[in-house]
């Protein structure tokens, strides 16, 4: 009796284990690249600092861990992530449909026009309506923003990458026009818009903390999209879409309508980024509300591997660095470009070693 | 004192993975012979040329070239010892000129290209000495099939080189083509090169070789020289068994009418017209074959039928509906499958999986999926099914599917068109890199669906293939049918006549 069960549980755990393992084994593989590649930005950067006459590694040791004080700094680190995973996982869809979407700071704008819209008008209504509405305007603006681009893309071929980045300069043009004109607060000194109706804020976490209830939409949004990519039919079809048109259009996909929804999921949730960086964190519209997120939540998709759920871990690692570089500039002379120069080793070295491990895989 | 050979290849191993794919290999090649190599799909051929033109590095064993233990690093370091290899699918750079592919990734990324001319001049001197036909400044997207090959077989004799590996250069080329590509590995021996051929057909192997090495499971298992041995040997050599070319099928009568074309007209990607005025029909139960030389509109057509290609004029009606001018998603609803012609354009998405593979076109219906979601239990247990079933060689159904070999990606590309349970079959070339065991299978599963009353139109440019299954064969040329012909041997003058294009020939000898 003993001996049969053994057998039994012989032959199917070693076979779920196997597989587990594989599985387990995989994700360290994928991971491995890009935190190397970290290191070996970060090693970059040390040294690069060290040159220009300041010690290397203690700075370095400050922009990565300089921002982990107590519990406010962690929350103004998870206040950066906010925008940047959700930019970051909207792009990841974009990306794996092979559709170049550059205009995610543009797409931000958008979104936060639109909620500063919702959140100045519409008063009396209750924070359960007003707040999930301001959300809502802001993903839906941020959607079209994108599908315009998108629309240019399928009807007349226009290369996205040429038009989402036009529509950022118009997004911009227009936040400026609108801050500076028809919806100024004209008893502030500054172009800034009137301040949002209590209701329309973003709930935070905490009373005291800036941190408001975005970071768990972003991460929530972040785990639902990876699971729309790689188990829902829509996901499957946008992937094909991305990794072989004609096999798509072979198949019987509709090519024009899945490149579409890509383009107007990362539009949303970048428009969804800048209602709460308007409703959650500033609570009103100004011309320079996004210090580029639109742009770095791009670095954040590439370092993730396209991978929505790892989009969350290098979105925070984005949102320490650039926490840490305020730090470094106010607790010494380092300038902010040397911080910006080693977020862009970060990038590069990103890109450089996910082509040596594809080469490797080929040659193997 | 026996001569050293050319190339010796001592105890390989490679696995990847769990999967042996060279286990202790030992082959050896003389200077200036044509050594073909034969073997089952996924038998370890392209991956131990591979090794040799060091686009992979073995795990263990020793390659001695003229002598010398060598190890590879990259194809260039192959290349700069005089070895070069055409693998099974071209690595050409598309929208880049000939001359330009040729000199890619030559010499310093730094330097500055100033000696083009000569580069041309260089390329139109080797291309007259094998009459190659190619010209340095075409570009590679406007080539065809046929073409390209000889780009990339100059590419290897542009770098200078002793040993030429040819990986299945002949499963896309024309008759024509073939004779022509045959007639210059010839040539190249003669020239005291050396050639190593992958084929799977043996017709071929048996014209051109020297010696014939037989590989089966990672090893090679036999090596005979071509005087000693015949086709049907061969065959029982790679397979174990003996192959049977001629298959039994039933004498029933065809049904009614599946498929009608009724004038079709359609132009070429290029804006020339390609397919001009074509009507057939296809019944249930019966197998209706293409023949013709490549490029003469046989793309064209089965793209047109199956929506990709936008239709002119005419019609094509299936069970009664017309389907011209649908887009793909409604043909492919109604009961239509296609094997199509240019696998990895269309028919497979390489990186994914097996399964992913399967389900290509039902990945939004049920079973594979409910409510929005992917059935991926359902998903798997069915693609392990099909890997059974076709007897693919792979690791699981998790497995990208590029990393299979060519002919197991095409068997499962065949079953899964078949596993659609569809009225009617599209084949644009049926064995494109099979086997000649897995040839006789894939066969058979077709004459069991033609004998479940589906309707087959088959295009190839392989007569054996129309002669084994096909009840009828119609000749396309230039755009047109020009004539039909049961699947009779004997007359085969005829047939080669009417492929091409000549339609009022004196009557033969009745
Ligand atoms: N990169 C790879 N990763 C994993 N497995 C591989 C890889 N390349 C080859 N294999 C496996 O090695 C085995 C031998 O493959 P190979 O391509 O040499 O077969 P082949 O004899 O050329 O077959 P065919 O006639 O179908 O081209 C196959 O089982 C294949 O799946
Ligand atoms: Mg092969």
């Amino acid at each position: 009796m003993e001996q049969v069960n053994q057998g039994v549980r012989e032959n199917v755990y070693p076979q779920a284990a196997q597989a587990f393992g594989r599985t387990l084994r995989q994700a360290v593989i994928n991971a491995a690249t890009p935190a190397a590649a970290v290191l070996v930005a970060l090693a970059c950067g040390a040294a690069l600092l060290w040159l220009n006459g300041f010690d290397g590694s203690d700075v370095v040791t400050v922009m990565i861990f300089g921002s982990f004080q107590d519990m406010r700094s962690v929350g103004e680190i998870l206040l950066k992530a906010t925008p940047l995973i959700l930019i970051g996982a909207g792009l990841c869809v974009a990306f794996r449909c092979s559709i170049w979407n550059i205009g995610a700071e543009g797409q931000l704008y958008a979104g936060a026009i639109a909620a500063t819209l919702v959140g100045t008008n519409f008063d009396g209504l209750s924070v359960w309506v007003h707040a999930p509405l301001v959300m809502l305007a802001g993903a839906l603006a941020g959607a079209a923003w994108a599908g315009i681009a998108g629309y240019l893309k399928v009807r007349f071929q226009a290369s996205e990458i040429v038009t989402t980045i036009m529509l950022n300069y118009i997004a911009l043009i227009l936040t400026s026009y609108l801050v500076t004109g028809p919806m100024r607060d004209a008893s502030a000194a500054y172009p800034q818009s009137a301040r949002l109706i209590r209701e329309a804020w973003t709930p935070r976490i905490v009373s005291d903390m800036r941190l408001h209830i975005g970071i768990i939409v972003a991460v929530v949004l972040a785990v639902a999209l990876y699971i729309f990519l790689q188990r829902s039919s829509r996901g499957f079809s946008l992937r094909v879409v991305g990794l072989n048109p004609y096999a798509a259009r072979y198949a019987g996909m509709q090519v024009a309508r899945n490149v579409m929804i890509a383009m107007c999921i990362s539009g949303a949730m970048a428009g969804l980024a800048g209602a709460f960086e308007v409703a959650g964190v500033t609570h009103r519209l100004y011309q320079n509300i996004s210090p580029g997120y639109g742009f770095e939540g791009i670095a954040v998709a590439l370092l993730a591997g396209n991978n929505p759920l790892a989009a969350i871990v290098s979105g925070g690692l984005f949102a320490t660095l650039r926490s840490g570089s305020e730090v470094l500039q106010i607790t010494s002379q380092v300038p902010q470009v040397l911080v910006l120069i080693i977020q862009g080793i970060v990038i590069l070295s990103v890109v450089a070693f996910t082509r040596l491990r594809d080469i490797r895989r080929i040659v193997a | 004192m026996s001569q050293k050979p050319f190339l010796r290849v001592e105890n390989i191993r490679k696995r990847f993975g769990p999967i042996v794919a060279s286990d202790g290999v030992s082959l050896e090649i003389e200077q200036g012979e044509i050594h073909s190599l034969l073997g089952e799909n996924g038998a370890g051929k392209s991956v131990l040329m591979s090794m040799i033109c060091g686009m992979v590095r073995p795990d263990e064993g020793e390659i001695v070239f003229k002598g010398q233990s060598v190890r590879f690093n990259s194809p260039r370091e192959a290349i700069r010892q005089r070895i070069g290899m055409v693998h099974q699918h071209f690595m050409l750079v598309p929208n880049l000129t000939v001359a330009e592919n040729y000199i890619l990734g030559q010499g310093s990324p730094l330097r500055v290209i100033n000696d083009m001319d000569e580069v041309h001049a260089k390329i139109r001197e080797l291309s007259d000495r094998y009459a190659l036909d190619v010209r340095p400044d075409a570009i590679i997207e406007d080539l065809s099939v046929g073409e390209q090959q000889r780009v990339e077989i100059l590419k290897v004799l542009f770098h200078g080189i002793d040993l030429l590996i040819l990986d299945e250069p002949t499963a896309v080329l024309t008759p024509q083509e073939t004779d022509r590509l045959l007639s210059l590995m010839g040539d190249l021996a003669k020239d005291g090169k050396t050639v190593v051929f992958i084929s799977h057909k043996l017709d071929e192997v048996m014209r051109v070789s020297n010696r014939i090495g037989v590989m089966r499971d990672g090893r090679v298992v036999h090596t005979v020289n071509v005087g000693e041995t015949n086709a049907r040997e061969l065959a029982r050599m790679m397979v174990g068994r003996d192959v049977r070319m001629e298959l039994p099928r039933s004498p029933e009568p065809p049904g009614h009418i599946v498929l009608s074309v009724d004038k079709l007209t359609c132009r070429a990607e290029t804006g020339l017209p390609a397919v001009r005025g074509v009507s057939l029909y296809v019944r249930a139960g019966e197998i209706v074959g293409i023949a013709g030389v490549s490029g003469n509109g046989q793309t064209e057509l089965s793209l047109a039928l199956s929506g990709l290609l936008p239709v002119d004029s005419g019609r094509v009606i299936l069970n009664g509906k017309d389907i011209t001018g649908l887009d793909p998603a409604r043909i492919n609803a109604s009961s239509f499958s296609h094997i199509p012609e240019d696998r990895h354009k269309h028919g497979i998405v390489a990186s994914m999986s097996l399964s992913e593979n399967t389900i290509l076109q039902r990945y939004d219906q049920k079973p594979f999926a409910s409510r929005g979601m992917l059935n991926r239990g359902v998903i798997g247990e069915h693609t392990r099914d099909l890997i059974k079933r076709f007897r693919i060689k792979s690791r699981d159904e998790d497995q990208p599917i590029g990393a299979l070999s060519g002919g197991n990606q095409q068997k499962l590309v065949v079953a899964r068109e078949l596993a659609r349970n569809p009225d009617f079959i599209l084949v644009n070339q049926l064995a494109r890199g099979i086997d000649i065991g897995a040839m006789e299978f894939v066969m058979e599963e077709m004459l069991k669906q033609r004998d479940n009353g589906r309707a087959i139109l088959l295009i190839s440019t392989e007569l054996e293939e129309l002669f084994a299954i096909c009840d009828r064969i119609l000749v396309m040329f230039h755009g047109e049918i020009l004539g039909e012909l049961p699947p009779d041997r004997t007359r085969l003058d005829e047939l080669g006549l009417l492929m091409a294009g000549q339609t009022n020939q004196p009557a033969l000898a009745s």
